[in-house]
């Protein structure tokens, strides 16, 4: 094919791109259009729908462990009972399905959409009473940060440090950072109480103190440190580490550099 | 002086020249400043370290001073009514809230107090350095072993400062720290509660406890640092600085740019470089953020919770301590998982004081020196010191266990366990293979001495031989690697009443462990000899 050839034919060159690009944005777009109809569809978490999609993912990706009718393996605990805020936890922050036995489960890119954690959760939640996923109001921050961060440092701080940088447990076991957890996962986390940590009842902590600790925890979250970079929030040990490879490392070179032999 | 009177016939005096000879009239500081600022000072990067530590210090005063401005040293209780949100309306006392308001509502507060601790880390680390460097130089040696004393004093004293400092602000962190304080001194026996007492004022965390540490920390530490600093310069000029042996380099002199105006002017310089990367640290480096603390309060504390790098090693001897090492005698509780970390402690900081003393005692060596050893030409003593190295080492990554094992993804009880065999194997280890390595190096310092550098070029004889050339040393070189004291054992000798004491035979052990191995400096005879052999 030659330059000249082409030029006496009816159709540009790019038509069959262009026809491509058109039929790949309808499809797409048709595509997108319906499954977020079936989202809204699937919305109401009560619906029989909802529940046999999430027994169908349940069946394909949990089962194995956590049994058929989510009774419990012995490798894995019965799930009846333990509410949608669990699985909305556990599987939305990618520590369900489980990648390996260990000392505790590692969080990792969730496995599965939004949606489908959804529907996982209220079949979950359909198989006995347990704590829901928390109401949007509890959850976004709107709460008295003063309060939430006292509350954090007497019930938290022991094990996810005091400004939230996570700290060791025993055995190879941690409580993790808290500085890009959301508000749901961190509600979720309180009343379900999931790998070591305990349980914060209604009862210990009411919602509104809740909804105070993540408003905390979202502050520290939105503002940076005041004083420059935080070296990870580690406290004195990253300071000392800092100072002396860093700080004396940089004087040190000065010293050589002032005590040099001029050539 | 006389150039000075000559311009004076012809022309203008200078204004400087009128303020000096004004100056000298009144006080006759001339002959005092020709004979300081005509002392030499030997080059060498690593004679800078107490520099810093000066510098540091300079920094720290300055700062501090502005701090004294607006803090309060009170334990009365308030409500914070400041600009950060998190701790609005909050309990705490009046030492957290000004520092609060020094971070965050006084102009440069923040800046101020974030060169004040950087500073402090850096002056404590390094006069560890420097401390360092004296011992592996072996610069403590006869007639500076006072200095090293001093020398040392200061470095405790300047953790004392550090510490009380840390505790001023009464925030969580600092107040789990003198928790732990509190802790160690009711572990002692018979006195511990009481000195408790005494101490905090009553029960732990009581009212007094800030006004004391504020006391200590900004006018008893201060002063007592200040006139130490002093004595130790006095004696840094009266026994002169020591320098690595060279060319011309003797016990008796001092070879160097003089003070003024060479070394005057670098040292000013260095003082604002140390001023200026503090300043830097200072503005980008959030540290100790109490913010995030919050206030004390007896009940809460943090994962993570550390002191200072300085205090580490303490806090690690602490942690290593496996549990249950207490039991109930004479209806007393016997905590031994304190006791022991502070006898060991104890018994650590008082060989390192010692140990100029030990070694001369050892050596039995009574003359004066000016010229720093090599490391590798005192095996015993490097070793000595990597051992001790290895052993603070230990206990100071003892005091970040739990970060250790969260960022390595370890087990805490595995980290634990690891450098229980550092702080207890390790310092055996590191004796040996550092002895080894000393002789190792002294023995191809010999071969290169005696032989020279192997140049790379063969050369094939007429014979049929093939050897490689080695290009010989020229004299400076030489000169530095062959003038180092030779040691050897010492003989016991009985007494005049014609005994053998214990005391003798001690020190002709101790001398033995020492000396025994040994590589002596290559001589005279020898490298003629060598040299007949080769040409």
């Amino acid at each position: 094919m030659n330059r000249s050839k082409r030029r006496t034919g009816r159709r540009h060159p790019l038509a069959t791109v262009a026809l491509l690009a058109l039929g790949l944005v309808f499809t797409g777009g048709a595509y997108a259009a319906l499954s977020t109809g079936t989202a809204q569809a699937e919305a109401e978490p009560t619906s029989q729908a909802t529940i046999e999609e999430g027994k169908k993912l349940f069946q394909a990706n949990c089962a194995t462990c956590h049994g058929l009718e989510a009774q419990g393996t012995a490798n894995g605990p019965s799930l009846i009972g333990v509410g949608a805020a669990a699985v909305d936890f556990q599987v939305g922050t990618g520590r369900m399905p489980m990648q390996m036995q260990g000392p505790q489960a590692q969080q990792k890119p969730p496995q599965f959409e939004d949606e489908q954690v959804k529907q996982l959760a209220y079949y979950v939640a359909s198989l006995g009473p347990g704590p829901d996923i928390p109401a949007d109001h509890l959850v976004n921050g709107g709460g008295d940060a003063a309060n939430g961060a006292e509350l954090f440092r007497i019930n938290c701080a022991m094990c996810h440090n005091v400004a939230g940088a996570g700290g060791a447990l025993t055995e190879g076991k941690f409580a993790p950072p808290l500085t890009d957890v959301s508000g749901v996962h961190i509600y979720e986390a309180m009343v379900t109480g999931p790998q070591n940590m305990p349980v914060f009842n209604d009862l210990n902590i009411s919602p509104e103190d809740k909804r105070d600790v993540i408003t905390y925890l979202k502050y520290v979250q939105d503002n940076r440190s005041p004083g420059g970079f935080e070296l990870g929030s580690l406290g004195p040990v990253a300071e000392g580490l800092f100072i002396w490879i860093f700080g004396l490392g940089a004087i040190v070179a000065i010293t050589v550099w002032i005590t040099a032999k001029s050539n | 002086m006389s150039t000075i009177t000559s311009r004076d016939d012809t022309q203008k005096r200078s204004f400087t020249a009128a303020a000096s000879t004004y100056v000298n009239e009144r006080t006759s500081l001339a002959g005092f400043v020709k004979e300081l600022g005509r002392k030499a000072f030997p080059d060498h990067w690593s004679f800078l370290l107490g520099e810093v530590a000066l510098f540091s210090f300079v920094v720290i005063l300055i700062t501090g001073t502005f701090l004294t401005f607006f803090f309060q040293a009170s334990m009365a209780e308030v409500h914070y009514d400041g600009s950060y949100v998190p701790l609005k309306g909050v309990e705490m006392s009046v030492a957290m809230a000004s520092t609060l308001d020094i971070s965050f509502d006084i102009r440069g507060g923040l800046f101020v107090r974030q060169m004040h601790h950087w500073a402090a880390l850096l002056f404590v680390a390094s006069i560890g350095l420097h401390m360092l460097r004296i011992f592996f130089t072996g610069a403590f040696r006869k007639p500076r072993e006072l200095n090293w004393v001093i020398g040392f004093t200061m470095f405790i004293l300047a953790m004392g400062e550090g510490f009380t400092g840390y505790s001023l602000p009464d925030d969580l962190l600092s107040g789990n720290g003198l928790r732990i304080i509190d802790g160690l001194i009711k572990g002692i026996p018979v006195i511990g509660t009481w000195t408790s007492f005494l101490l905090f004022g009553g029960e732990f965390p009581g009212t007094a406890i800030v006004g004391r540490l504020y006391t200590l920390h900004i006018l008893l530490l201060p002063a007592i640092l200040v006139a130490l600093i002093a004595i130790h310069l006095v004696f840094v000029v009266v026994h002169k600085h020591t320098q690595y042996a060279a060319p011309g380099k003797t016990q008796q002199n001092a070879v160097g740019p003089p003070i003024l105006p060479i070394y005057a002017a670098k040292a000013g310089g260095f003082f604002f470089i140390i001023f200026g990367v503090l300043a830097l640290i200072a503005s980008m480096f959030t540290i100790n953020p109490i913010w995030s603390y919050g206030p004390y309060d007896p009940s809460p504390v943090s994962a993570g919770t550390q002191p200072d790098w300085y205090i580490g090693f303490a806090d690690g001897a602490l942690r290593l301590i496996p549990p249950g090492w207490e039991f109930v005698w004479l209806d007393r509780t016997w905590s031994f998982n304190i006791l022991v970390p502070l006898i060991a402690i104890g018994i650590f900081i008082v060989l390192v004081v010692i140990y100029p003393f030990i070694e001369a005692w050892v050596t039995g060596d009574k003359r004066e020196h000016h010229i720093a050893d090599r490391p590798r030409n005192a095996p015993t003593r490097t070793a000595i010191g990597a051992a001790g190295v290895t052993f603070y080492a230990g206990l100071w990554a003892a005091a970040s266990s739990d970060i250790l094992a969260t960022h390595f993804s370890l087990t805490m009880e595995g980290v634990i366990h690891a450098l229980q065999a550092v702080v207890i194997i390790g310092p055996f280890l590191a004796y040996f293979i550092t002895k080894r390595v000393c002789i190792a190096l002294q023995k191809k310092d010999r071969e290169i001495v005696l032989h020279g550098y192997e140049s790379g070029r063969i050369v094939k004889l007429p014979g049929g031989e093939f050897i490689e050339v080695h290009q010989p040393l020229d004299e400076y070189d030489r000169w530095r690697l062959v003038s180092y004291d030779a040691y050897q054992p010492l003989m016991i000798r009985p007494n005049a009443r014609g005994k053998i004491t214990v005391g003798q035979k001690l020190r002709a052990g101790m001398s033995r462990w020492f000396f025994e191995d040994r590589i002596a400096p290559v001589t005279r005879g020898e490298l003629e000899a060598s040299h007949s052999a080769h040409h």
